[in-house]
């Protein structure tokens, strides 16, 4: 392999990443409030069907982008509404997301199959688009690519030194503790769970309006439970889900290239590569559980009548 | 700021109110899909006479829906039995996928054998194949703690890819027209149908099983000991009962269950190995679990139900040409509005009382 086949390679799996680090900073985002949002796969396909469908109505896939995001809280509105308001199991009502999203999708997607929207160019970074090697890997994208750069850190930030995130953290960790002391936690948990659902919403736009920029019902192709994946990876660190989503950029780019260059292996046995890298991915993380954020309350709900 | 206010029951509900919660959400889900078919379109009246009528309507609807019942039950049986433990298995479509390919195995391997030694032969190895899909994930949570939903998950889509791989390539029909299939199996591989109806007599195997897990739950120490576990892991093992090893029996044990529902699919409802065989009935059985309270004669209802609706979408599909998607929705919102109406099973609403 020569230089150039690598770093078109490594291009690639900046590009093929991005869609899924959306979403696993979504999730992380929702995780940390100690809500578990299951739903990831439904919401990303809605929101990819929604930023498709107001890209090509006006033109505009900016537009299209944010109108993703604002479906995707809606959409995970439904999971706040069962679980917060009526403590609904959180795994199961996640679950019934996923379903709810992929039938509505593509209930409401049917007469846009095959067509295709105005999407997003790429963009060359001026400068850092010609230091050698990184210049290509990393700034020769269309911009939602630079944007998903920006959220690791503001995330961090946000989680590090504000006091709403703060807020969020004890919510997430100890909610007995977080409402003596004055904190209002259904209201972090709400936050929690629209904002994930915001970030959600745009990595399922990505996949319609810049890394293809046609409608198809299986877009998504279980990239959200990919991502549930990635948050236990990351051990909820908003800057390791980098490095999560861009190992499964990687092999998905891998994947497309061996089926392009013609190989004996059968498509069957390719496609299944990022199936078993998350089963692999997981039970490496679980080895070394102790150094992770987990929030001790995830999963927890709390209780109706306070 | 309420008038209203959420108070907490002296006693939990009972039957027949949680009859009542149970039967409102249901008319709650139909009642917004039939508002998302008047937003596309269609009259939502013809709509949902036409999906209920071709669900329970004609002898023909019935067996239809009987039919595509008797996967979706013993899926769901399996997933019950997870779901007591509070283990939860995503993953009954790809044991049952295992269950499919394990009994196709045997099929085409001894398709001479004479059929009281290949039936149950195919059984057995169906049950096998779905029970090690199970086992795998239960070991990683039980040595590593991996988290179970995304390793069953995971491994559905790897199952649904196995089939893929096995019907395009070494099991492929070479006089299917390249159509992905494998041959059609022997007649002693195939179960057969119950008089002159079309149901199979899989039908038998459900009642027999469904009778076999209410006896184990209701009579067995084991079985106790699961329910116990779920209610409260700490108490449990407090108690000495020996929680890991139940893990992966359950495991083992819903495996096994939506394998042999991969066993009956294959051998009476197409009788080859097809990739059409994974519609879902996994996922589907998740919900009718869900929604029976893992009780395993309600889980018979509520598969009937479940499949009923499944042949009624498709009905919808064939007359007013509504996306088969529409099937997807209804099951969420089932799922979405009974994991609601639980809420009134410890809780109640009541008018604020003036101080």
């Amino acid at each position: 392999m020569n230089g150039e086949i690598v770093i078109a390679l490594l291009a690639a799996t900046v590009q093929s990443g991005t869609p899924i680090l959306f979403a696993t900073l979504g999730e992380i985002f929702t995780e940390k409030s100690g809500v578990l949002n299951l739903g990831v796969e439904g919401v990303m396909i809605l929101g990819a069907l929604a930023g498709f469908v107001v890209a090509r109505q006006t033109g505009d896939p900016t537009l299209g982008f944010f109108a993703a995001g604002v479906v995707g809280s809606l959409a995970t509105a439904i999971h706040g509404v069962v679980c917060l308001w009526f403590c609904g199991n959180q795994v199961v009502s996640g679950l019934a997301m996923t379903i709810l999203g992929t039938g509505l999708a593509n209930y409401l997607g049917t007469t846009f199959i095959g067509t295709s929207a105005p999407g997003f160019a790429p963009y060359a970074v001026p400068m850092l688009s010609a230091i050698p090697a990184i210049g290509p890997i990393f700034f020769q994208h269309d911009p939602l690519v630079y944007v998903s750069y920006l959220i690791p850190p503001a995330m961090w930030l946000f989680f590090a030194r504000t006091r709403f995130g703060l807020g969020l953290r004890a919510a997430g960790e100890y909610p007995a503790a977080a409402t003596a002391a004055g904190l209002n936690v259904r209201a972090y948990r709400w936050l929690g769970i629209v904002g994930g659902g915001f970030f959600m919403g745009l990595g399922g736009a990505y996949l319609s309006l810049a890394y293809t920029h046609l409608w198809t019902s299986s877009l998504t192709a279980g990239r959200g439970w990919i991502a549930v994946a990635l948050v236990i990876f990351a051990f909820w660190r908003p800057g390791r889900a980098i490095f999560g989503a861009y190992l499964f950029g990687g092999i998905m780019a891998l994947q497309l290239r061996l089926q392009a260059s013609g190989t004996q292996l059968p498509s069957s046995i390719l496609l299944m590569l990022p199936y078993v890298l998350t089963v692999f991915v997981l039970v490496l993380s679980s080895w070394r559980k102790r150094t992770s954020d987990e929030p001790a309350s995830l999963g927890v709900n709390i209780a109706p009548a306070d | 700021m309420f008038p209203m206010r959420i108070v907490k029951r002296q006693e939990p509900l009972g039957f027949g109110g949680s009859f009542f919660v149970i039967f409102s959400a249901l008319v709650l889900s139909l009642l917004l899909s039939a508002l998302l078919l008047f937003f596309g379109g269609t009259s939502p009246t013809r709509g949902m006479s036409i999906l209920l009528q071709g669900a329970f309507g004609s002898r023909w609807a019935l067996e239809d829906s009987v039919l595509k019942a008797i996967p979706i039950f013993l899926c769901s049986l399996g997933v019950a039995v997870a779901f007591r433990l509070k283990i939860w298995n995503i993953g009954a479509e790809g044991q049952f996928a295992l269950g499919a390919i394990g009994a196709t195995w045997i099929a085409l391997s001894f398709p001479v054998w004479p059929r009281y030694f290949l039936l149950p032969a195919m059984i057995g190895m169906a049950m096998a194949c779905g029970g090690l899909w199970g086992l795998i994930p239960a070991l990683l949570r039980q040595r590593l703690k991996t988290n179970e939903i995304i390793v069953t998950l995971m491994m559905n889509y790897i199952a649904i890819l196995l089939l893929d791989y096995l019907v395009y390539g070494v099991w492929k029909d070479p006089s299917s027209f390249g159509f992905p299939m494998t041959p059609m199996f022997s007649e002693q591989a195939i179960v057969g149908k119950i008089g002159s109806t079309s149901i199979n007599w899989g039908l038998a195997h459900c009642l027999f099983l469904g009778l076999l897990m209410w006896v184990f739950f209701r009579f067995t120490r084991i079985g106790f000991e699961i329910k116990a576990s779920g209610d409260n892991v700490r108490a449990a093992r407090y108690a000495g009962i020996p929680y890991d090893r139940l893990v992966i029996l359950v495991m083992v044990m819903s495996g096994a269950l939506a394998g042999w529902a991969g066993f009956l699919e294959a051998s009476a409802t197409v009788n080859r190995l097809q990739p059409s065989i994974m519609v879902g009935y996994g996922y589907t059985a998740i919900v009718v679990a869900w929604l029976a309270r893992l009780h395993p004669a309600s889980i018979g209802i509520a598969a009937i139900l479940l499949a009923g609706l499944r042949v009624g979408v498709e009905n919808l599909q064939l007359d007013l040409q509504v996306p088969a998607a529409f099937g997807g929705i209804i099951e969420g919102l089932i799922l979405l509005t009974v994991l609601a109406g639980g809420l009134f099973t410890h809780y109640r609403f009541a008018c604020e009382k003036k101080i």
